[in-house]
């Protein structure tokens, strides 16, 4: 297969299409514009249909309605832009509802900067939205794994008929990098017989909602719903382990981060300190009974979370491994990214202080 | 082999796409590559600077601390980086723009008068291409032909009587680059 450098946020687009994304509508906001610059010229020639809206809200409207007819719908956004989209993806998790979601992550609170960042972990992985729900989030490190993964998102999204999120970094979406576009092999999907694309004989209209005035009729939907999500968490969950099998320090990072990590690790290993890092692929479900397994080997001393945030997936780690061993966080956030020198002495202090 | 390299000038010097060039002929060798760009919100006369490694192994950070190269093509840009560079490392000063010379005594300076060169073959925007080819030239860490064909590839229908202005000012370029041994 023929090695191709391409920029991350195309990379993203031209997946979502070859994954049979036929509806993209999107707002722009940087540093994801070339997802919609792409789907714009794209999305056409496809047989597809690109809308910029007038709105982050009324783009996620349309993913639902998109959605609704059974067609594959996704948007795109960066943080601000995410935030706002919070109200459609409970919506749609509610109606239960197939779509992608990309946040390209950029600095925070508000509309803070232009640059990477990770502090949208809270909200992809518990929910920026009202009610009880879940949506499977993806966050790829590399580009060859975000077109990857833009094809399992697609069909984790239609499999359980709930929203996913892929979630990056600003960094995943600027840089360039070689991929090679692999045979993807599809799920084997139920027909999406809810979808409401016309009677086509049936008995009864198909309807969408995510109202059930009836207690006892939501408090049902919620079980059903809270099904699909222990089904999604024993299925779904993915990770990566470097060099962790002999590891003193276990690095704990995702997206860039774990690449600097990555070379953080390599070069304490140079040192004498015996690093592995690992890396959580799906954000939500978290690997937490493989962290935990890692962590409770013998050679473990001590694990430092690195996140480009001030410590959110670092809650998930520490759920994870509780007091079996101590957990220490080196994070930089704002859109400043961590330098692997700042990370390796973080974890020679880690190592250090628990030695 | 592994080259990392900080490029750096401003806005609309062509930096970034002498970064993709660089990073494009890598991925023709069969390298492992990545480039990363950094540019504030303007574009145009701001400040642009990218950072391209080039490897045999497995990229894990694509951003650099310590580069092997810096190829500086405005004057912020050599008193930026040039305390970055690793020991024995490289730079590549686009003389026709900078006056200064590295001060370091542990690096390697290349200077290159990339505008004069690009006035001198008729049009300015090649100055990138010079500064590509001494790059090329001093490091020999790609293939002049694999430049070659891509300009090729680059320059075609309506674009491609710039092959021709392209090839001179890589070869001027590569000239200027393994001269300086």
């Amino acid at each position: 297969m023929k090695r191709e450098i391409w920029k991350g946020s195309e990379a993203i687009a031209e997946a979502a299409i070859r994954a049979g994304c036929r509806c993209f509508c999107g707002y722009p906001i940087t540093p994801q514009n070339e997802i919609p610059e792409y789907m714009s010229a794209k999305m056409p020639a496809a047989g597809g249909v690109f809308v910029q809206s007038e709105s982050e809200v009324s783009a996620i409207n349309m993913v639902y309605g998109a959605a609704a007819s059974g067609i594959r719908a996704m948007t795109s956004s960066s943080s601000p832009g995410v935030s706002l989209k919070q109200e459609g993806i409970s919506y749609m998790v509610g109606a239960e509802l197939p779509a992608v979601i990309v946040n390209i992550m950029r600095g925070g609170p508000g509309l803070g900067s232009i640059q990477p960042a990770q502090g949208d972990y809270y909200q992809a992985t518990r929910g920026g939205g009202n009610g009880d729900y879940r949506t499977v989030t993806l966050a790829p490190a590399n580009l060859q794994e975000a077109v990857d993964l833009m094809f399992d998102a697609f069909d984790i999204a239609d499999q359980y008929r709930n929203p996913v999120m892929i979630l990056a970094d600003g960094l995943i979406g600027q840089m360039m990098e070689p991929l090679v576009w692999k045979e993807h092999k599809p799920r084997n999907l139920p027909p999406k017989s809810w979808a409401a694309d016309g009677r086509k004989g049936r008995d009864h209209n198909n309807f969408i909602t995510s109202l059930l005035v009836e207690a006892a009729d939501c408090e049902a939907h919620n079980r059903c719903l809270e099904k699909k999500f222990q089904e999604m968490e024993d299925k779904e969950c993915r990770w990566e382990e470097i060099m962790t099998e002999d590891a003193e320090v276990l690095l704990v990072a995702y997206g860039t981060p774990a690449r600097i990590a990555q070379t953080a690790a390599e070069h304490l290993r140079k040192q004498g300190i015996k690093a592995g890092v690992f890396r959580p692929i799906t954000l939500w479900p978290f690997p937490a009974r493989r962290l935990r397994e890692i962590a409770e080997q013998r050679s473990v001393k001590v694990v430092l979370d690195v996140e480009m945030s001030l410590g959110q997936m670092l809650d998930d780690v520490k759920l994870a491994i509780g007091e079996c061993k101590p957990v220490r966080f080196y994070g930089r956030v704002g859109g400043s990214i961590p330098t692997v020198s700042e990370v390796e002495k973080a974890a020679a202090g880690a190592y250090e202080e628990v030695k | 082999m592994n080259k990392e390299i900080i490029l750096s000038g401003f806005g609309g010097q062509g930096i970034m796409s002498m970064g993709k060039n660089l990073a494009e002929a890598g991925v023709e060798e069969g390298l492992e590559v990545s480039w990363v760009p950094s540019y504030g919100p303007e574009m145009r006369g701001g400040t642009a600077n990218c950072t391209v490694i080039l490897s045999d192994e497995r990229i894990g950070s694509p951003l650099v601390e310590a580069p092997s190269e810096i190829i500086v093509m405005n004057r912020a840009a050599l008193h930026k980086f040039e305390p970055e560079v690793v020991p024995g490392g490289t730079v590549f000063v686009n003389s026709s723009i900078v006056p200064d010379k590295v001060s370091r005594k542990d690096l390697k300076a290349i200077y290159v008068p990339c505008d004069e060169i690009a006035a001198e073959l008729g049009n300015g925007k090649v100055a990138n291409m010079v500064m590509l080819g001494a790059y090329v030239g001093a490091t020999k860490a790609l293939k002049v032909e694999t430049i070659e064909n891509m300009i090729h590839e680059i320059f075609t229908g309506k674009k491609a009587k710039l092959v021709l202005l392209n090839m001179e000012a890589l070869h001027r370029g590569i000239e200027c680059g393994s001269c300086t041994e």
